[in-house]
């Protein structure tokens, strides 16, 4: 078995607030996972690539399946102490970057993070334009920056986010206003075709891409729009964004805040948080999935392990039991509904607290458990089922988030990810849930610009801002 | 009678008990002190009983050494031994089982029912007024560990590790002399956590809402699907990748050239987020299921990592009997923990609530202070109820499952001179894993059946209804066989020992305690008379002859033996033949006698007659006359024709009559016949009598030799000790000697010093 692990000892990185949960495919894959723990990552991001590969290559024979879940295994728990990489870029973009480095990046500047379910876009608006730069400014670029700038809504599918665009911006020397733009991910053959239509290619701009749809639509972008998208890995560009963003806060409030009293529908108050010690720092991005990431400095962090039920499962399983079609119809069909109908509590089977282990009667004992009973299921509504399924997920996530601060021994856990958007009920019950169950040794903290700070991350990346 | 308690929903159940109740309620007219656990589907009923049954003794009388007199008497007794009685049903027949055992119960002392489990409420007043005692409801929790610590202390083979994609999936592990602490995860409607760390203390660390109710309730909504098995079924036919985001849905096909996994979920549910597409019941209980498992898997590495504990025990209805949920579970385990943490299933899983109330309601005999065992002949094996292994028996036997176990009457613990307790196996080959092996011992122990159903007979001729007890316990042995052909894990490991120990157990049942007493009895006084003669030559040999002599002694006894099914005629000459043996360290050993005696030698002797009073005694006395101690250990119960320890009294008191050495060293105490606290014709040197264990230690044994097939090839044959080992025995079965390399009477003479 040891020399079999041997050669199963891959060191890859998996995406930011996509990748959580296993499955089962291959018995021998759960074994091999038995390897790598704390294995350190070889050298830099090149290295690192042909180590994969050669691994790789000598270990074709053993089946695919259990190959890959020891490589996503090993992927947790690898400290990565290093600068941002372009993980798995090609040679031709990276030349393009590495010449980037002589002189500014030509316009326009975006970030892009193509996640499992949304896209997510952030575009640098120059407003210190000078006369001769405006009369230089090729047509395409002037069409793109107007149509972005002017519309708050793309297509049917596409919103700009208005109200969380940071003004008076300084990137790069240069002035101007970060925009942030999403998308689903459903419709980016549209996207890839409408950067055909504005005529991108033209424009000798590279395309910052990271998580997964920044692989998977790789091919598209190059046939269909003739782009070049330079890939970057989603964990850095999160990690990248995040300390930006909290560094330059939101138009001169705080970027990260925390809810006082969060259980108490009147006294709870959302309040602004100072991140001034930010180190180290339990980072939840809670996307389709989510990933949970303990970082201890600008450059070094390590992905502490993720989950599958995020955004994606409470949708998901919201659309199946409510027959809901959008992320905000589901949350407000929650908003209206009880989900102690659904969910078995502690006080449901003693009658009252659960002294001996300490359980308040209020604290769920089963998620979903009432719905093992034919009549239970006949008295709920829809909305109680949403109810309880945001509080099922929520609480989870929470859970998981909370004994990962204590195994990593950190206290202040920051969450992010488009899940948290406009999503008040689950932000109040993690801050609940977090001090309660840590007996207040455990900190909830928010940021404003929940899903995007993959996109920033990858623009960052694009004007090699550190 | 027949269940009258309808089941809400409907389901077309025959409600029936199909199984005479006798048969599943057994002892009740004797028993007292009872406990129930009833959960949300299964009742768990727990007393305590007496059972009276046949002993033979032997008893010592002024022997006047005339031809034809036999050297002992022996004398059929009744004796009361103590057992636990544990019976699970569905709820539905509570109502029928309760009138039963209203009928049956004679005992009146008993008062009071301890009971446990989330429908003790529910069935608090039914129980009170059917039964009259009175309900003292016990900490479901509480119960469950006390539970647990009994069964990982006193059921060998209790836990198991799921394999998937080997056969069978079980694979079970050895005790571990010390059980704790360890972490017991139940999945229930919800999830607890709790580390135990000694008897008495446990601390509920943790849990998860999201849980086996989650599982249902979910799984119910979705699906429509009412029961819990038929949600497990549907999850077992299903494909989650219909369902949930994938890596490589999220990465489309580069997964593969980043090497990650693609068949990793990135999003549970993550593609139902549609309106568009139907999903499949079968896909979507699937994807629930893996949702529901990696969720629980990964709260349970991450508390066993905070508690740096590795081992983590499962139970709870989302686990118990269903290989799905384990198979999931272990595969949460090993992805989240990297092989770090192992996850652990438990044979009586569903009982450990009312063994817990059991004990809470026992303190006052103080159950922990004996040795309990696993009656084989009483107790429904693994999976004897699982409708996805086995429906039709399911159907047969009516859901009833029983768990026995026996008091011993004396404690049980590790030979203090095994090399590490921990990793200590008693059996040589694991017939769960080798199926030709299995095959044919099943096979040997078919055809052996008539043979030992005669000899049960005939070992009772003044008793009418021999015949039919040995009919039943030819009926009873052969279902265990056939149990055992198709589940071969029932009762743990299956080994040689535990087929041999099945068959005491199954006799044992009937009423025939000691089959071979007779001829044990002959055989004694046959060797006892040839013994001065055999000394006589012994002692005229020179040093170096002699030892080879006494050795050979030793293995000429050892092939005449009624248990094997080559020895029919009791006189092949061939077993001492000529060196070199099939195992022969027989050189190291006698260089080993030419230096300093031993300090105290620990024998293990096998069977009776010309085995010990001709093979055993004379090396014994050998021994004694280099100056070395020696303690014979004989078996405490009768099995097969082993002497016991009652028959090595007689028979030393005997031979210390004629011989001087003998019986000065018995008076001296250099001599030392002890019990092991077994009644197997093999050898588990993790459960011997705790007095032999604190003799070995006080008089310092350094040399222990094992004698016979049973106790030194079945088992034995590779354990390592701390001392020096001599283990021999001829292969009286053609084909282990066949598979050993050897042919029918080979010789193993095995003699090892431990590494220093």
């Amino acid at each position: 078995m040891g020399a079999w692990l041997g050669r199963q000892r891959w060191l890859l990185r998996m995406g930011a607030g996509r990748l959580g949960m296993a499955t089962e495919r291959h018995g021998r894959a759960a074994d091999a996972s038995a390897s790598s723990a704390g294995e350190p990552a070889p050298g830099g991001p090149g290295g690192r690539r042909r180590e994969l590969l050669r691994r790789r290559a000598s270990s074709a024979s053993e089946p695919p399946v259990g190959a890959s879940a020891s490589a996503s295994a090993s992927a947790e728990g690898v400290r990565r102490s290093r600068p941002g990489s372009y993980s798995g870029a090609p040679s031709v973009s990276r030349q393009r970057v590495e010449s980037l480095r002589k002189k500014r990046q030509l316009f326009p500047w975006f970030g892009l993070d193509i996640g499992g379910t949304l896209v997510k876009l952030v575009y640098f608006e120059p407003k210190d334009i000078t006369a001769e730069e405006e009369e230089e400014e090729v047509e395409s670029l002037k069409s793109i920056r107007k149509y972005l700038t002017s519309n708050v809504a793309y297509g049917s599918t596409g919103i700009r986010d208005v109200h969380l665009e940071l003004k008076d911006l300084t990137l790069c020397g240069r002035k101007g206003n970060l925009h942030f733009i999403r998308f689903p991910t459903h419709d980016m053959p549209a996207f890839i075709q409408m950067g055909r239509d504005k005529n991108f290619s033209s424009l000798h701009t590279v395309f910052c891409a990271t998580g997964g749809g920044a692989y998977k639509f790789e091919q598209d972008f190059l046939t269909i729009g003739d782009l070049q998208l330079c890939k970057l890995d989603e964990l850095d560009c999160l990690v990248k964004g995040i300390l930006y963003i909290d560094s330059v806060g939101f138009n001169g409030r705080s970027q990260c805040y925390y809810f006082e009293n969060p259980a108490d529908a009147e006294k709870c108050q959302k309040l602004p948080f100072d991140l001034k010690n930010p180190y180290p720092l339990l980072l939840v991005n809670i996307g389709s999935g989510v990933s949970i990431l303990a970082v201890y400095s600008k450059d070094n962090y390590k992905r502490v392990t993720g989950t599958s039920l995020g955004g994606g499962t409470f949708f998901g399983l919201c659309c199946l039991l409510t027959g809901c079609t959008t992320f905000e119809e589901a949350l407000e069909m929650a908003s209206r509904g009880d989900s102690t109908k659904v969910d078995k509590l502690v006080r449901d089977i003693y009658g009252g607290d659960y002294e001996r282990f300490g359980l308040p009667g209020w604290a769920v004992a089963s998620s979903f458990g009432n719905m093992m009973s034919k009549e239970k299921r006949e008295a709920v509504s829809k909305e109680d089922l949403a109810r309880a399924m945001l509080i099922t997920i929520t609480n989870n996530i929470g859970s998981i988030a909370r004994m990962c601060a204590l195994n990593e021994n950190i206290n202040q856990v920051v969450f992010v990810g488009n899940f948290l958007r406009i999503n008040t009920i689950a932000m109040r019950l993690l801050a609940y849930a977090l001090d309660y169950w840590s007996k207040g040794q455990l900190k909830a903290l928010f940021s404003e610009h929940e899903g995007y700070f993959g996109a920033v991350g990858a623009l960052l990346e694009l004007l090699k801002i550190p | 009678p027949q269940g009258r308690a309808g089941r809400g929903g409907g389901d077309s159940l025959d409600k029936s008990i199909t199984l005479p109740p006798d048969e599943i309620f057994r002892n009740l007219e004797n028993a007292k002190r009872f406990a129930i656990d009833i959960g949300g589907s299964l009742t768990k009923l727990a007393y305590y009983s007496t059972v009276q049954h046949k002993v033979a003794r032997v008893r010592s009388f002024d022997y006047s050494g005339k031809d034809h007199e036999p050297p002992y008497e022996i004398s059929v007794q009744e004796e009361v031994t103590a057992r636990l009685h544990f019976v699970k049903f569905e709820n539905t027949y509570i109502e029928a089982c309760l009138d039963f055992i209203k009928d049956h119960l004679v005992n009146t002392e008993t008062k009071v029912i301890q009971a446990t489990g989330g429908g003790a409420y529910k069935f608090k007043d039914l129980i009170e007024e059917k039964l009259r005692l009175r309900v003292d409801k016990e900490d479901v929790m509480t119960c469950l560990i006390k539970g647990c610590n009994f069964v990982l202390k006193n059921i060998p083979h209790e836990a198991f590790v799921y394999q998937k994609d080997s056969d069978p999936e079980f694979k079970f592990q050895t005790n571990h002399p010390n059980i704790f602490p360890y972490l017991l995860v139940n999945i229930g409607s919800g999830v607890s956590i709790v580390k135990v760390e000694t008897e008495d203390r446990f601390e509920w660390i943790g849990g998860s809402s999201i849980g086996g109710g989650t599982f249902w309730g979910l799984g119910a909504l979705l699906t429509k699907t009412k029961k819990f098995d038929e949600l497990l079924h549907l999850a077992s036919k299903g494909q989650h990748a219909n369902v949930d985001m994938l890596v490589q849905d999220v990465y489309g096909g580069a997964h593969q050239t980043l090497g990650l996994s693609g068949n990793l979920i990135a999003s549970s549910f993550g593609k139902s987020a549609t309106a568009d597409r139907e999903f499949s019941k079968e896909d979507m209980a699937k994807s629930l299921l893996h949702m529901i498992s990696n969720d629980i898997g990964q709260l349970a590495c991450l508390y066993a990592k905070l508690h740096c504990l590795d081992r983590v025990y499962f139970g709870g209805f989302f686990i118990r009997g269903h290989p799905v949920t384990m198979r999931t579970i272990t595969y949460s385990i090993n992805f989240f923990s990297k092989g770090e943490v192992q996850a652990l299933f438990l044979r009586h899983e569903g009982y450990l609530g009312a063994i817990g109330a059991f004990l809470k309601g026992a303190e006052q005999d103080n159950p922990n202070q004996y040795s309990w065992g696993e009656n084989y002949a009483g107790s429904s094996g693994l999976m004897s109820s699982s409708p996805e292994l086995c429906p039709t028996q399911r159907a047969r036997s009516g859901t009833f499952d029983l768990l026995e176990m026996d008091r011993l009457e004396r404690p049980l613990v590790n030979l203090p001179l095994l090399l590490d307790p921990s990793s200590y196996v008693p059996d040589t080959v694991d017939l769960t894993d080798d199926a030709l092996a299995r095959k044919y011992w099943l096979t040997c122990f078919e055809e052996a059946l008539d043979g030992v159903v005669k000899r049960a007979v005939a070992s009772q001729p003044g008793s009418v209804d021999a015949a039919e007890r040995a009919e039943k316990f030819r009926q009873k042995y052969w279902s265990k066989l056939q149990t055992l052909r198709h589940q071969p894990f029932a009762y743990g490991t299956l080994t040689v020992r535990s087929l041999l120990d099945t068959r005491e157990h199954c006799l044992n049942e009937f009423n025939f305690p000691d089959p071979y007493s007779k001829v044990k009895q002959k055989e004694n006084g046959v060797a006892l008379k040839c013994f001065p003669r055999v000394i006589r030559c012994l002692d005229a040999l020179g040093w170096e002859e002699r030892q080879l002599a006494l050795v050979k002694g030793l293995l000429a006894g050892n092939v005449f033996d009624w248990g094997a099914k080559a020895v029919s005629d009791p006189a092949p000459a061939c077993s001492s033949r000529q060196r070199p043996w099939l195992v022969d360290s027989y050189s190291k050993w006698l260089q080993r006698l030419k230096g300093p005696p031993h300090k105290c030698a620990l024998i293990f002797a096998d069977n009776s007659g010309i085995d010990v009073i001709l093979g055993v005694f004379p090396f014994v006395r050998e021994l004694l006359s280099r100056g070395t101690e020696v303690i014979l250990a004989c078996n405490s119960g009768p099995a097969l024709n082993d002497v016991t320890y009652c028959e090595s009294l007689i028979v030393a008191e005997r031979i210390a009559a004629m011989d001087p050495v003998v019986h000065s060293a018995l008076r001296e105490e250099r001599l030392l016949l002890m019990q092991t606290g077994s009644s197997s014709p093999c050898l588990d040197l993790s459960r011997l009598d705790k007095g032999l264990a604190v003799l070995v230690r006080e008089r310092g044994a350094d040399l222990v030799v094992i004698e016979g097939m049973g106790r030194a090839v079945h088992t034995n044959y590779y354990a390592a000790l701390r001392c020096e080992s001599l283990k021999l025995a001829v292969i009286k079965n053609s084909w282990l000697a066949e598979r050993l390399g050897g042919r029918l009477f080979s010789v193993i003479f095995k003699y090892e010093v431990p590494a220093e």
